[in-house]
């Protein structure tokens, strides 16, 4: 009775909250309930007695995924977006879209049952749910499981080819070289005559040519 | 009369009020933990910088907590124009809210945990790595430049020590064998983890020090480039619950590193176990001690520096030992039963 009711609690404000995620104007609270949802999801897998799955979504999609669309959005500061007219001529494309993934959840909803394979596993009692996933995964689907972590692997290395640019204008700092300066290369003892001024190496040619960073 | 009570907490209505209270007698010692820690604090910082402390209100300041907590409410919440109203007044909220709700899975002594789940370690890893929301909001919200730098570098940092943090705790729950915060420390009745996990453990405290931004890792604050950062624009209660949630998290990943290295309630070589829960605070005030003498003792790291630590340093080594404690424990016949 108090699970139904959660049930319903937590589906309708993840389905509120997912419409909230396109229609709210300002992008940051796009992502704000785009975490909300995330939340209720993970509750409604604690409802089915999935709470490892429940805290997985938690720990990647909310603790780590949406902190960088949040910190996206932050950096690239649009203001609330005003209404824009033309939103006709995306509507077709719009409707076949969703009219093709309307039709794919039915067919699939009618088309579900559980694989008798699955059902015809015994289900010790007092194993918790993370040893009895652990137990499959890394067991009969072992081949697979280490597959999608290649797949990530493959992404991860694209993704940082695609960013990573020579850094020829960055103070990038050496930390063996600097551990290994001493005082003898930063330190230069001078004897400084009296009523002249003294010449200290390097200072005439800064003086002369401007700072390179420009004279702002 | 007690079968009278025990019948009431059986019921929908009696177990509620039980779980209530079971919470409260955590979150009241919580609370005035925190009140004294601030304290504490400010009597070791005195102490190592040859002063000492405040020392005026009651006897030996002790009652200076409470002065500056009723100053800390009689001041106006001053909320900056151009700001988001609601969502500035969330984030502190947030980070309360975080600090305080991480305890339902921690086990004082053996049993008494308000929500013994089986997935404690992942709820708690999870509680923690929501904390940065409340630093991002925050900054965001504040509608000033400070502020955002202050959000930004922390949302970075709390990312980055995440990772290793998370292998290290993957090594501690290969050699427990679960991920029940309880059978954690029940794991450790003969060996406590720190002693064959003394890199690791070395290696979460500091990660602690940058989950909970403290110095030296506290580059989200500090003062001396960007004021207070990410709440800069705080003032009142509103900033008073910022402090009282850095100062909550401080405990928790004490107690965290106490369960997870030292054994949690269980006493040195077996020592006294009917002490539990005392030996428990103990460590953590052990811990917090080192909190308080790291801050005392380093300066603030450099941000690129900290960013070099994280990945360069500590994500390879806790890569490295998690491979190397499989291994062994493959190769000794060691794993535990799961």
């Amino acid at each position: 009775m108090i699970a139904a009711l959660l049930f319903w609690l937590f589906a309708a404000v993840l389905v509120g909250s997912a419409v909230m995620v396109v229609t709210a104007r300002n992008p940051m609270h796009g992502v704000l309930f785009l975490i909300l949802a995330f939340f209720n999801a993970a509750a409604l897998f604690v409802l089915a007695g999935a709470e490892f799955l429940a805290m997985v979504l938690v720990i990647v999609y909310v603790g780590a995924v949406a902190v960088l669309f949040l910190f996206v959005v932050m950096m690239l500061d649009i203001g609330a977006a005003r209404r824009k007219g033309g939103w006709q001529a995306y509507l077709p494309a719009g409707l076949a879209v969703g009219a093709v993934l309307f039709a794919e959840v039915l067919f699939s909803l009618a088309g579900w049952k559980l694989m008798p394979a699955a059902v015809a596993v015994p289900q010790p009692a007092g194993l918790s749910n993370t040893a009895a996933l652990a137990g499959v995964l890394y067991t009969r689907y072992l081949l697979l499981f280490q597959a999608s972590g290649l797949v990530l692997l493959v992404a991860m290395i694209g993704a940082i080819v695609l960013t990573l640019r020579e850094h020829t204008r960055s103070r990038h700092q050496s930390i063996p070289r600097q551990l290994a300066r001493d005082h003898r290369e930063t330190v230069v003892l001078l004897d400084v005559p009296l009523r002249e001024a003294p010449v200290v190496p390097g200072e005439a040619k800064k003086q002369a040519a401007p700072a390179p960073g420009g004279a702002e | 009369m007690i079968a009278w009570v025990l019948a009431f907490f059986a019921t929908p209505l009696g177990y509620l009020i039980l779980t209530v209270l079971k919470a409260l007698a955590i979150l009241v010692p919580l609370l005035m933990g925190v009140a004294y820690l601030t304290y504490f604090e400010r009597k070791v910082l005195g102490a190592i910088q040859l002063r000492k402390g405040p020392n005026v209100v009651g006897p030996w300041g002790l009652f200076q907590p409470f002065a500056d907590a009723i100053k800390m409410i009689m001041k106006e919440t001053v909320i900056p124009s151009g700001g988001n109203r609601a969502l500035f007044l969330f984030a502190p909220m947030l980070t309360f809210f975080l600090a305080m709700i991480a305890w339902a899975v921690i086990p004082v002594n053996d049993g008494w945990a308000i929500s013994d789940i089986n997935v404690g370690l992942l709820y708690l890893f999870a509680i923690s790595s929501l904390g940065v929301y409340g630093i991002v909001i925050a900054g965001w919200a504040s509608n000033s430049k400070y502020a955002l730098l202050g959000a930004m570098r922390s949302a970075a940092q709390m990312v980055s020590y995440e990772v290793s943090m998370g292998f290290v705790l993957v090594s501690v729950l290969l050699c427990a064998g679960s991920l029940n915060l309880s059978d954690i420390v029940r794991a450790q009745q003969h060996l406590w983890f720190c002693i064959p996990l003394l890199p690791m453990f070395v290696v979460f405290f500091i990660s602690a020090l940058a989950e909970t931004n403290r110095a030296p890792f506290d580059i989200p604050e500090g003062e001396s480039e960007i004021v207070a950062g990410f709440f800069v624009e705080y003032s009142s209660m509103a900033f008073g619950l910022f402090f009282l949630g850095e100062y909550a998290n401080m405990f928790l990943m004490s107690a965290l590193t106490s369960i997870l290295f030292l054994g949690g309630w269980l006493g040195p070589f077996g020592l006294w176990p009917v002490l539990g829960p005392l030996w428990l605070i103990l460590k953590i005030c052990i811990l917090l001690f080192v909190f308080l003498w790291v801050r005392a003792t380093f300066p603030r790291y450099r941000y690129d520096q900290l960013m070099r630590l994280g990945w360069k340093v500590f994500l390879p080594l806790s890569l490295l030992w998690l491979v190397l404690t499989s291994g062994a424990l493959l190769a000794f016949g060691w794993l535990p039963h799961a």
